[in-house]
């Protein structure tokens, strides 16, 4: 067996070969230790690894790298996302090594959304390097021990790289090209945008398979529970590279009001299910964006639970 | 005593409408205010931002373009230029604090005698109600373009 | 070329609310063509000023003028007989022209008429748009002659991000997503494959980020 690149939990369950399940937490809008922990505890042994946000959609909140390394503390794994739109190259490494020496061992590489989104609007755009170069970086600092630069670093941090996928932004057809290169980049997992068009997406990694893909990186499919109906046309609508099929709303409209997010939950274990065997697929990113507490539910009615132990 | 305000107007005229509907208007006979001093154009696209903020600061009251209906430019579209210029300095007049009521435009073909007097009567009454210039300058000073016809 | 637009009446009048008698300098250059600066500004702007300071009662002489253009000493020479006739000059040319007019005339005060915007082109009778970031190292011969550096929001190499939407960026409607033209422009010339190499990250130095920025031609350049 190779030797791990990170030694991180999330690696070792897929590695060992494992079907794989990731959660989200988005760091409170204050220095809220006891919010963040409350919420990130929900997920304790319930997933594998614990996405935490970066400033997401570019609205100030306690910093990505303090959160993950709180989460160490506590004894959850962290997926550490790093966005583009805040910090140029030297930040970054700098970040990275800091990361690295307090205990994280994930890492997800994002573009990150345009400051206008959020509540910093008048802020200068760094954008000094894109994920793709992000992801390479990442990958150079760990296995061949080097700075950007070139020059060595001492004890080089050992991350496993991770990546965000959009099986439907536009252009379409250069989607699975784009996912190509994030694992030509360097990319060891993806993480996809949440997924309601079973039918695209099946297409997507179909390509994905001829390709030879998924063979060089773990996949884990995006998913995300409807609330109501209102989510649903929200996301449907509102929401670019996002495909919320027709018949998704109306099976959600054809219950009871009071029954919606259940209905919503079954959708999303049906998911899960035909995940688990659709080839290419290495587990399952599940973001129930405010919904943390619901998890521990979903993971144990998807037959999830126990999460596997691996040394 | 004080003499009641009588307001100075330029009017910018088309050769081939908005002054022929003037000249028609006399020959009809109709009566409209002498406040109103009329200047002829070839066109009224040949008036420009700086001839309507000009007539301002020489001390009009109140200034109006009249021009062909709209698609019946002579000229083709220098109505709507004419048009778009007015509402630029519609919109400059509000900036710095002065009624954009002041200025307006008009379309009219050259057989609407009495809506050219319409028009120069209704125009006259608006700037009555709203004053005079609030330039320093006295209104009454302002120099006419061109005699009436 | 370069691109500008005016700046609202009210900063300039505050600009010069303690003058009785300025001058207004157009410039036949840049801003000539985008119709913010040029001769019929000018004068539009001296009207305006004049019509505001009389409405309040304090009155302004504003003289008007325009060089053929306020990057070139020479030209900025042609005013010296009368600059320092004024309280204050209003430029309207972009912000290399107020620049170059105070090392000129240091005992003058000049103002700026217009923000300095972006290098751009007319897309439209009346519509400018930017083009060019000036970034000093020019890659779009790798992307078929569509900027990523200058047109992306995020200035991504290895777009697009997938925050677009109808080929429009995230950030507003009206702004299309450049990665979108480029890989459909890719996909209509059968070269994507073009766009499968990472592209490595900038080199930053060359633009405004490394400094200052000067341009010389050695043969052109008196020496002694």
């Amino acid at each position: 067996m190779d030797d791990l690149k990170s030694g991180s939990n999330l690696e070792k369950v897929l590695k060992a070969g494992h079907f794989a399940l990731t959660g989200e937490c988005g760091p409170p809008k204050g220095a809220n230790v006891e919010h963040l922990r409350e919420k990130f505890l929900h997920l304790k042994g319930v997933v594998d690894a614990v996405n935490v946000t970066d400033n997401q959609t570019a609205v100030v909140r306690l910093s990505s790298w303090a959160a993950s390394a709180i989460m160490v503390q506590e004894g959850v794994e962290p997926n550490f996302q790093m966005v583009c739109r805040d910090r140029n190259r030297l930040a970054m490494q700098s970040d990275i090594l800091g990361v690295y020496a307090m205990g994280v061992r994930n890492m997800l590489c994002l573009s990150g959304d345009h400051q206008k989104f959020g509540n910093h609007p008048q802020a200068k755009n760094v954008y000094d390097i894109d994920s793709m170069q992000l992801i390479s970086l990442a990958k150079t600092m760990r296995d061949e021990g080097k700075f950007f630069n070139g020059e060595p670093i001492d004890v080089p941090p050992k991350l496993f790289i991770g990546a965000a996928s959009n099986p439907f932004a536009e252009p379409y057809e250069f989607r699975v090209y784009r996912l190509a290169k994030k694992i030509a980049a360097g990319a060891d997992f993806i993480q996809t945008q949440c997924i309601y068009n079973m039918e695209r997406f099946r297409e997507f990694i179909r390509q994905a398979n001829d390709m030879g893909l998924t063979e060089k990186c773990y996949i884990l499919a995006g998913v995300t529970p409807m609330k109501s109906v209102g989510m649903a046309n929200y996301m449907a609508k509102q929401v670019p590279g996002m495909d919320v099929p027709e018949s998704l709303i109306k099976r959600l409209k054809g219950v009871e009001k009071t029954k919606v997010a259940e209905e919503g939950i079954r959708f999303c274990l049906e998911q899960i299910e035909e995940f688990k065997t659709m080839k290419g697929v290495a587990g399952v990113h599940l973001m129930a964006i405010e919904w943390e507490h619901r998890v521990p539910e979903i993971a144990e009615r998807a037959g999830l639970l126990p999460r596997p132990v691996v040394n | 005593m004080t003499e009641p305000f009588e307001p100075t107007l330029i009017a910018f005229c088309c050769k081939y409408c908005a002054y022929a509907a003037a000249d028609l208007a006399g020959s009809m006979r109709l009566n409209y205010p002498s406040n109103v001093k009329i200047t002829q154009v070839p066109c009224t696209g040949r008036v420009d931002i700086i001839h309507l903020l000009k007539a301002f600061e020489d001390g009009a009251d109140g200034v109006y373009v009249a021009g062909c209906m709209e698609g019946d430019c002579h000229f083709v579209s220098g109505n709507l230029k004419a048009k778009k210029r007015v509402a630029y300095v519609q919109k400059t007049l509000e900036e710095i604090g002065i009624e954009p009521d002041r200025i307006d435009m008009f379309n009219l073909s050259s057989a609407m005698g009495p809506r050219f007097a319409e028009i120069a009567i209704q125009m006259t009454e608006r700037i009555r109600k709203l004053g005079p210039t609030p330039l320093a300058s006295s209104s009454q000073t302002c120099p006419t373009q061109e005699g009436m016809p | 070329m370069i691109v500008a637009d005016r700046k609202s009446i009210h900063e300039i009048l505050d600009m010069v609310k303690d003058c009785s008698n300025i001058l207004v300098v157009g410039c036949k250059g840049c801003v000539t063509v985008c119709n913010v600066g040029g001769l019929k500004e000018v004068q539009i702007l001296a009207a305006t000023l004049k019509i505001a300071r009389k409405k309040e009662g304090r009155p302004l002489h504003v003289d008007e003028t325009l060089l053929e253009r306020q990057c070139d000493p020479e030209y900025i020479a042609m005013i010296q007989d009368r600059v320092n006739d004024y309280d204050a000059v209003i430029s309207m040319a972009c912000g290399v022209g107020p620049q170059f007019l105070s090392e000129a005339y240091p005992d003058q005060r000049f103002y700026p008429a217009v923000n300095t915007t972006f290098f751009g082109g007319a897309v439209a009778h009346g519509i400018w748009e930017e083009r060019c970031a000036g970034c000093g190292t020019c890659i779009i011969h790798h992307f078929d002659g569509l900027c990523p550096i200058a047109r992306c929001s995020k200035s991504l190499m290895n777009g697009p991000c997938g925050g677009s939407d109808h080929g429009k960026c995230e950030i507003a409607k009206n702004v299309d997503c450049i990665w979108d033209k480029i890989v459909r422009k890719k996909m209509e010339l059968g070269r994507l494959n073009d766009l499968l190499q990472v592209f490595p990250a900038k080199n930053w130095q060359t633009a405004r980020d490394g400094g200052l920025r000067r341009s010389r031609r050695e043969e052109l350049i008196q020496h002694g």
